[in-house]
């Protein structure tokens, strides 16, 4: 067993050696190659000027084509083919996908949680940031909310299903949901599997890890607010609801939008939480899910790359639109 | 500025309270399972971990003896025993009959209506009398309810370390992670620093196409990318993972770097140039060391993502003893054994702990890559 851990060291070091001599030798190639000096210095200059950056780039851009450029446009062609992935069926998969019941509540779902999910997280993180900015104790509340980024879907799954575990009533209950619930005088619920509201309490999971990261972009975006805009609203005798509304919100919506978009595209790619709590089941599934179902139970690579093309589609606004931002800063 | 509107403690009671709620809504959860992890099973099933502190009671049935074991003493038929069984608590009433399971307290008297004598004392032990020698193999039910003192086991954790393979798991996982971590770090410096200093046709472009790769969906790429892994030999392999995971860390990670290394002082940079250092000898000399804190930064962003990853160890590792990583575990767990709560909240906290202890340590990196990462775009 140690043995397995002390063979990922040695691959580890092994990566960074190789990774440190690729980077050295083919530098050392390059100036053997075309020498810096002697008669044709000018002329070799130019040339290593022109190699170098492609070799500094080369195994970052050969990784990046082989795993992430290459993948769409494959993908592409094998929604266009059959389960086997070698009949030509044209566009039968995309036409079983508009008429397919269970990927119509998957699309429906993702629309509901891309709603939700974002506007939840940043409703809260905003509210965190603006309220822990004030009292002497921020710092340890922030880390706390923060907290949840650092454990994984799966872990927040095993948390929250014990939040919501549900006993039939009379039963002593041992989810801290259904006891608060009884406590209220109401009947227990058994909460993720009753169809359609099960869905947000799966967003309630993804919202207490997102919340951490909107709350820390938005606490920076507020804290870069600058003073004379706030101070002369003060003067104004704006109230402290005021000023937050009307002068400091509006400084911050370049933030709120980089918090909006990276929690959607976090949304649209969530499969863990769905897989852990229902499975799908219950009417709660969602396109990710949908598309590991069919990869690894239906055996279907044609329709599990349509679906995996829908999201990419989805997410393909969001991504022109982060291209031009950083073009613009550019 | 609360001042002049001469509210401030209200205001600022309200503010406290608002972010007690917050912290405790945003803590409570875990902390709820944290505690669930040191209580034993039947703490856990019987009460909710909120009565952690208080006494837990139990209603237990507990069979007696059999009756061809009872021994003459005098002119009765005795048996007597124990119903706590080893376990500890203390009887707080019993019964012989499930409609009235706890009517008699603690040393009192009942009488079956065979004839038959019982009483079970506070300490567990019980007493049946019989007049005539009583027959047949099953002992008489007794219904007891249990009151056992709060207590801290470590049971659950050494459980799942030792036996159900969360130990085996932990170090799958390290085993992914550690080099899936490292490896992108410099692979990414080097293209860093290419796209931030070094002059050639199509930079503009390429910065463009990893700002656009930083969202593809993971889901476009499983399928292509199994099948061309089991084309070239990786299949299922820890290289395979690995290669996986250097590859979909690498457009975070180049463009955190790409805007922290722009974002250095020109005159090092060009005072270097000019005394006659190389790009490769600038980048060695200068740019990785003064890059720490935003190599720290992704160095953390990727150890909890590949820690935390259930995705892509699924596809690119198998779910046997030696590959099943961490987050596959809990998974598996949660389908074969979702009702057993001390096994799924030791394991949910073994594997939260590496996270967590990074994450509270390095948070001040973590932030710091959070916010190069994000506020530039807006």
């Amino acid at each position: 067993m140690l043995a397995q851990l002390i063979s990922a060291f040695d691959i580890m070091i092994l990566g960074v050696f190789g990774c440190v001599a690729y980077y050295y030798l083919s530098n050392l190639a390059l100036d053997t190659l075309w020498p810096a000096h002697g008669k044709r210095a000018a002329h070799n200059i130019n040339r290593t000027t022109a190699i170098r950056p492609w070799l500094f780039l080369f195994p970052a851009l050969l990784l990046l084509t082989v795993y992430l450029v290459y993948p769409v446009i494959f993908s592409i062609w094998l929604s266009l083919h059959d389960r086997s992935g070698e009949v030509f069926i044209g566009f039968d998969n995309y036409r079983w996908m508009a008429n397919d019941a269970k990927f119509r509540e998957s699309f429906g779902n993702n629309l509901l949680w891309l709603v939700v999910v974002p506007a939840a997280s940043t409703a809260f993180g905003l509210l965190a940031a603006a309220l822990t900015d004030r009292i002497r104790w921020g710092n340890i509340a922030k880390s706390l909310i923060f907290m949840p980024m650092a454990i994984s879907f799966i872990g927040a799954s095993v948390i929250w299903k014990f939040v919501y575990d549900f006993r039939a009533e009379g039963q002593e209950q041992i989810g801290l949901l259904n006891a608060i619930v009884i406590g209220l005088g109401f009947e227990p619920q058994s909460w993720i599997t009753t169809g359609f509201w099960n869905s947000f309490f799966l967003m309630a999971i993804l919202v207490w890890i997102q919340t951490g990261f909107a709350m820390v972009i938005l606490s920076a975006a507020l804290r870069g607010i600058s003073e004379e805009t706030i101070e002369a609203a003060v003067l104004d005798g704006a109230n402290p609801l005021q000023i937050f509304w009307r002068i400091k919100v509006p400084q911050i919506w370049g933030s709120i939008a980089v918090v909006w978009t990276t929690i959607t595209i976090t949304v649209l790619k969530v499969f863990d939480i769905v897989l852990a709590m229902t499975n799908g089941q219950w009417g709660s599934q969602v396109l990710a899910n949908l598309m590991f179902d069919w990869m690894f139970r239906g055996n279907d690579f044609g329709r599990a790359s349509t679906v995996a093309l829908v999201i990419m589609a989805m997410v393909t606004p969001i991504m022109i639109w982060n291209i031009r931002n950083a073009k613009r800063d550019l | 500025m609360d001042n002049i509107a001469g509210k401030k403690s209200a205001l600022s009671w309200v503010v406290n309270l608002s972010v007690i709620a917050l912290v405790l809504l945003w803590t409570i959860p875990t902390f709820g399972l944290l505690i669930s992890s040191f209580r034993d099973r039947d703490q856990i099933t019987s009460s909710g971990w909120w009565t952690a502190l208080s006494a837990s009671e139990r209603n237990v049935i507990v069979r007696a003896a059999a009756p061809d074991s009872a021994v003459k003493v005098g002119d009765v038929w005795t048996i007597s025993g124990s119903v706590l069984e080893g376990a500890s608590g203390t009887v707080t009433a019993f019964g012989i009959t499930s409609r009235a399971p706890v009517d008699f307290a603690p040393g009192a008297v009942a009488t079956h209506r065979n004839g038959t004598v019982i009483t079970v004392e506070s300490d567990g032990a019980y007493r049946l009398e019989y007049a005539e020698e009583p027959e047949g193999g099953k002992g008489q039910r007794l219904f007891v309810t249990l009151k056992s003192a709060p207590g801290v086991t470590l049971e659950n954790y050494s459980q799942v370390l030792f036996s159900e393979g969360i130990g085996r798991s932990f170090l799958n996982t390290f085993t992914v992670t550690i080099p899936a971590t490292v490896i992108p770090i410099l692979i990414a410096a080097y293209a860093a620093y290419a796209l931030a200093w070094m002059e050639f046709p199509g930079r503009t472009i390429l910065i463009a196409v990893i700002v656009g790769l930083l969202v593809v969906p993971l889901q476009m790429s499983l399928i292509p990318l199994l099948s061309l892994h089991n084309k070239i030999g990786l299949g299922k392999s820890y290289a395979g993972i690995w290669l996986a995971h250097t590859a979909f860390g690498l457009p975070l990670a180049i463009y955190l770097l790409r805007n922290y290394i722009a974002g250095l002082p020109r005159e090092i940079i060009e005072s270097a140039r000019v005394d006659g250092a190389s790009d490769f000898d600038i980048f060695r000399r200068i740019i990785l060391p003064l890059s720490f804190p935003a190599l720290a930064s992704f160095a953390i962003f990727q150890f909890l993502w590949v820690w935390n990853d259930l995705l892509v160890a699924t596809v690119f590792l198998g779910n046997n003893e030696n590959q099943l990583v961490m987050t596959g575990r809990l998974r598996e767990l949660l389908g074969s054994r979702g009702g057993d709560w001390d096994i799924l909240a030791a394991s949910a906290f073994v594997s939260i702990a590496v996270p967590l202890a990074v994450f509270f340590s390095m948070q001040k990196y973590l932030v710091r890559g959070l916010l190069a990462g994000s506020v530039k775009g807006g």
